[in-house]
């Protein structure tokens, strides 16, 4: 078992300097100056060249961008480990991780319990549906029209019905107007959540149909298998054959939440954008839209890291629940 | 063996997700948050809710760093030396009383009575540093004045004497006066060189009417940016201005259509957002609650020239034929009225702000302007040598109006037979569409839209954008945004560079230049003025009123939070006159 995470967090470690290399690379190569389009903000017609040129190398300076590419990689390895990520050009100048720190607390109150809710009741319902044909046919139904429907259509259909139209749930912002942020502020507390629901409804609805769908195939599959004859032809009760066909079921359906669960570090792009609410999705979009370096590498990096751990914890989780794992691994070691 | 298996299950999805909820909650709670009153909210009857300045996170208050500083660092924090009313034609002494030249020295009388908000005096000694900060640290917005001849400032008391070599740059030490702040010398002495200028100062100590509201907590979820009164303000003692507001509150905006609907709806109260249509919305929409400066056509005040910028050094935009033809082939009306529905005005040939229209010689105008005509863009064109080349023009993506505007302007060209094809570039902005940056994609531009030209007290700026040599080419200094055509006029510069260090008093001598400018302007059409973009304004009455108005002779302020507006015109002056609604 010692062999076996040795082995995955020595992976592990080579994935993430491997990511964070690309990471570090991939804006750099986009085209254009940083510097240069933040200057443009304020030059002005008194500007002469000597100055621009001062100017320039103060805010390159600022921005770190003043070396060579190599020391750039080492300040990035550097900045990593102690948490220094730099600061963001389009964010006001602001620190990276403190940018990031305030929007990863939206995306994950909004996706995490999005997704795990959705997850369990979407299975428990997919399986529920396999074999009692009135679930089969109402709620499937409804599952397939939210899973297949674009997500932005939904989305922007809820916001205007719910939003624009019967003004039950406010659109835009994370929070009152009239609130200054504040974790332990009830008001504030009770604002964000109603300015949460509505993306929370959504991102859950299509994810919950997806779940239901794959469950019910899954579980009608397993329940033909030989082994679930095999407990039938012995007499087992019908409740004991499906929760055998639940939990052999329920395997490939966890890989799918580990990569869901990985991801929700980057926000949910188009749930953010069209609600306008404050969460890495909608950062990274300003981000690239104002080629903010660092803002960006930061943004990834935390997606990096979010995957493995989830793949991690994924590992982990498999080996209690897979007995086939767990055998393997104890086979391994004799 | 079941039972246990789905425990586990249930466990470890339980645990992960307990872990992901909690890991955020304990670890990434804002620093500052036991710090911040647990029950601070902004009554709506004492906030004033501003938006359409703030496009990302709020938190800093340089206000050297014009591209990242909040709105309000400037004039609601910090402060000028003077004050510029561009719908009168005059400067109003603010930090100072009084500002004289006398040979090539400068005297300046510092406001007597104004304190920071740390408590300490505001004096002339601040003032000097101020200045003399332009020969220390060559990044700081005004060393520009280094290089055109400024000396020193030494104070004595609250006299502040500023030196130059002869002849002095009185233009641009005219613009310093109105556009750049006074720092609290204590401070700013204190950080380093890249700190002065692009440091986030989120403790500004200030002498503005306004302080930050304490506890607030600077990220990319913090949705505005709160001051609330300062009650030492030196204005509420000496010039009777107050605010009959508590709290301002600049709200960040992410896009228009959420700005229109949180402005209609009442939650902003003072909208500097684009708003395309909102003219209609007041005229048959029944929304009576909704203002702008003028109440009918035009609706706006004007805050630049867009200009169409052709690449002059490249065939056919090099030929002055081609240039007038595409000018005259151009109908403004369609892009005022079509694009704009009426919210904005033509610009006249010359393309000064109507601010600065006594600047414009109208015999000149008559003798060489441009106006819509066909028949003669079809004649001009002949003389051209233009051979059917199909030509681009570009205006960065995302840009709506500007979107539409190139459509409109490449229809009229082609019906008198230029080939032109709007492209619409993702880039941040206007420059690098001329080639700026690593990007050579665009480096051979043909045309594209720039509104580069924004208000000024002088006709100055704006041809020297026009005229300005040598020409940057590919290199760094394009960024200037000046001379982006790239038109060659030595004699036009030199006239330029005159205008410079000509006193602002003689007037008769300055016109005789620009007239002399703008005469070679018109028969060169290095640039083609189209319209003026608005100073987009719009303020709602539901919990304020009494918005500026040019139909109220005592409330005609300029009613813009934008940079280089509050703080620098009459903004303050705008905000001090509302009033609550009920």
């Amino acid at each position: 078992m010692r062999r076996y995470f040795a082995r995955k967090i020595g992976i592990y470690i080579v994935a993430f300097w491997f990511a964070g290399t690309v990471d570090f690379l991939v804006p750099r190569l986009m085209p254009g100056d940083p510097v240069q389009s933040y200057l443009s903000n304020f030059i002005g017609a008194n500007t002469t060249v000597t100055q621009y040129r001062a100017m320039y190398s103060a805010f390159a300076k600022a921005f770190g961008l003043n070396v060579p590419l190599w020391d750039q990689y080492w300040h990035f390895w550097d900045g990593v480990l102690h948490g220094h990520m730099g600061i963001s050009i389009s964010q006001s100048s602001l620190p990276v991780t403190s940018v990031i720190r305030g929007a990863a607390i939206y995306s994950l109150i909004l996706l995490v319990p999005a997704i795990v809710l959705a997850y369990v009741l979407g299975n428990r319902i997919g399986a529920m549906a396999a074999r009692r044909k009135v679930l089969d046919n109402t709620v499937l139904p409804i599952g397939y029209l939210f899973q297949a429907s674009p997500y932005p259509w939904l989305a922007l259909a809820v916001a205007f019905y719910l939003g624009a139209v019967a003004h039950w749930f406010p659109i835009g912002s994370g929070y009152a107007q009239n609130l200054l942020p504040s974790w332990t502020n009830w008001h504030f507390i009770v604002s964000v959540m109603y300015h949460w629901f509505l993306p929370f409804l959504t991102v859950f609805l299509v994810s919950f149909g997806g779940w239901a769908i794959g469950m019910r195939s899954l579980v009608i599959y397993e329940l033909e298998t030989d082994y679930a004859r095999y407990l039938r032809a012995l007499g087992a009760s019908q409740r004991l054959v499906r929760r055998y066909a639940y939990r052999n079921a329920a395997l490939p359906q966890l890989s799918g939440l580990a990569i869901q669960l990985g991801t929700v570090i980057g926000g949910n792009v188009v749930a953010e954008v069209v609600f306008q609410y404050p969460g890495l999705g909608h950062l990274i979009l300003q981000a690239a839209d104002s080629q903010d370096y660092f803002l960006l590498m930061g943004i990834f990096l935390f997606i990096i890291i979010g995957v493995l751990v989830a793949n991690f914890v994924i590992d982990i989780a498999y080996v209690m629940i897979d007995p086939r794992t767990r055998l393997a691994m104890q086979g391994a070691q004799a | 063996m079941v039972k246990s298996m789905r425990s586990a299950v249930v466990r470890s999805v339980t645990v992960f997700t307990a872990a992901a909820l909690a890991v955020p909650l304990l670890s990434f709670t804002p620093a500052g948050a036991s710090k911040t009153p647990s029950d601070t909210t902004f009554p709506r009857n004492e906030t004033l809710y501003t938006s359409g300045t703030l496009w990302g996170s709020p938190g800093n208050f340089n206000p050297l760093d014009a591209g990242a500083r909040d709105t309000g660092t400037m004039g609601l924090l910090y402060e000028p030396l003077f004050l510029y009313d561009p719908i009168h034609g005059k400067y109003i002494p603010w930090l100072a009383t009084s500002g004289s030249w006398s040979g090539s020295n400068y005297t300046i009388h510092v406001r007597n009575g104004v304190k920071w908000s740390d408590g300490s005096a505001l004096t002339g000694a601040d003032v000097a540093y101020t200045i003399n900060l332009a020969k220390t640290n060559p990044a700081v917005p005004w060393s520009n004045l280094v290089q055109v001849g400024l000396k020193g400032a030494t104070a004595a008391g609250n006299t502040v004497t500023v030196h130059f070599s002869s002849p002095p740059p009185y233009t641009a030490w005219q613009n310093f006066l109105w556009n750049q702040p006074v720092l609290p010398a204590a401070v700013w002495s204190k950080m380093s060189a890249t700190d002065q200028v692009s440091g986030t100062n989120q403790a500004p100590v200030s002498s503005g009417p306004m302080v930050l509201v304490p506890g607030q907590t600077w990220s990319s979820s913090t949705q505005q940016t709160c001051y609330q009164d300062n009650p030492n303000w030196w204005g509420t003692s000496q010039l009777g201005l107050s605010f009959h507001f508590k709290y301002l509150c600049d709200v960040v905006n992410w896009s228009n259509n959420i700005g229109l609907t949180a402005f209609l709806q009442g939650n902003y109260d003072w909208s500097n957002n684009f708003l395309p249509g909102i003219n209609v919305l007041m005229k048959v929409g029944g929304y009576k609650q909704i203002k702008t400066y003028y109440p009918t056509v035009p609706y706006m005040l004007s805050a630049n020239t867009a200009w169409l910028e052709m690449n002059t050094q490249k065939a056919p935009m090099n030929n002055v034929w081609f240039r007038k033809a595409v000018a005259e082939a151009i109908n403004p009306s369609g892009i005022t009225q079509g694009v704009y529905a009426g919210i904005v005005q033509a610009a006249n040939p010359v393309g000064l702000l109507p601010n600065l229209s006594s600047w414009v010689d109208q015999s000149v105008v008559a003798k060489y302007g441009f106006s819509y005509n066909p028949a003669q863009a079809k004649a001009d064109l002949a003389k051209s040598g233009y051979k059917g080349q199909s030509l681009t023009i570009a205006v960065p993506n995302g840009w709506t109006d500007w979107m539409a505007a190139i459509q409109v302007i490449a229809a009229d060209l082609d019906s008198i037979g230029i080939k032109v094809h709007p492209v619409y570039p993702r880039v941040g902005g206007v420059i690098p569409l001329t080639g700026m940056g690593n990007s050579s994609s665009y480096t051979a531009f043909d045309m594209i839209i720039d509104n580069n030209a924004g208000p000024d007290s002088t006709p100055w700026s704006y041809f020297n954008r026009i005229y300005a040599l040598p020409i940057g080419g590919k290199s760094n200094e394009e960024a200037a945004g000046l001379n982006l055509e790239r038109f060659s006029d030595p004699t036009a510069f030199n006239l330029v560079k005159k205008a410079a260090v000509t006193p602002l008093s003689n007037t008769a001598a300055l016109k005789s230049i620009y007239s002399q400018i703008e005469a070679r302007f018109l028969q060169d059409l290095p640039e083609i003025p189209l319209w003026y973009n608005g100073a987009w304004f719009q303020g709602n009455t539901t919990y304020w009123k009494d918005y500026p108005s040019a139909s109220n002779p005592n409330d005609q302020y300029t009613p813009v939070m934008w940079g280089g507006w509050l703080g620098a015109m009459t903004t303050v002056y705008a905000l001090a006159q509302l009033r609550p609604a009920a």
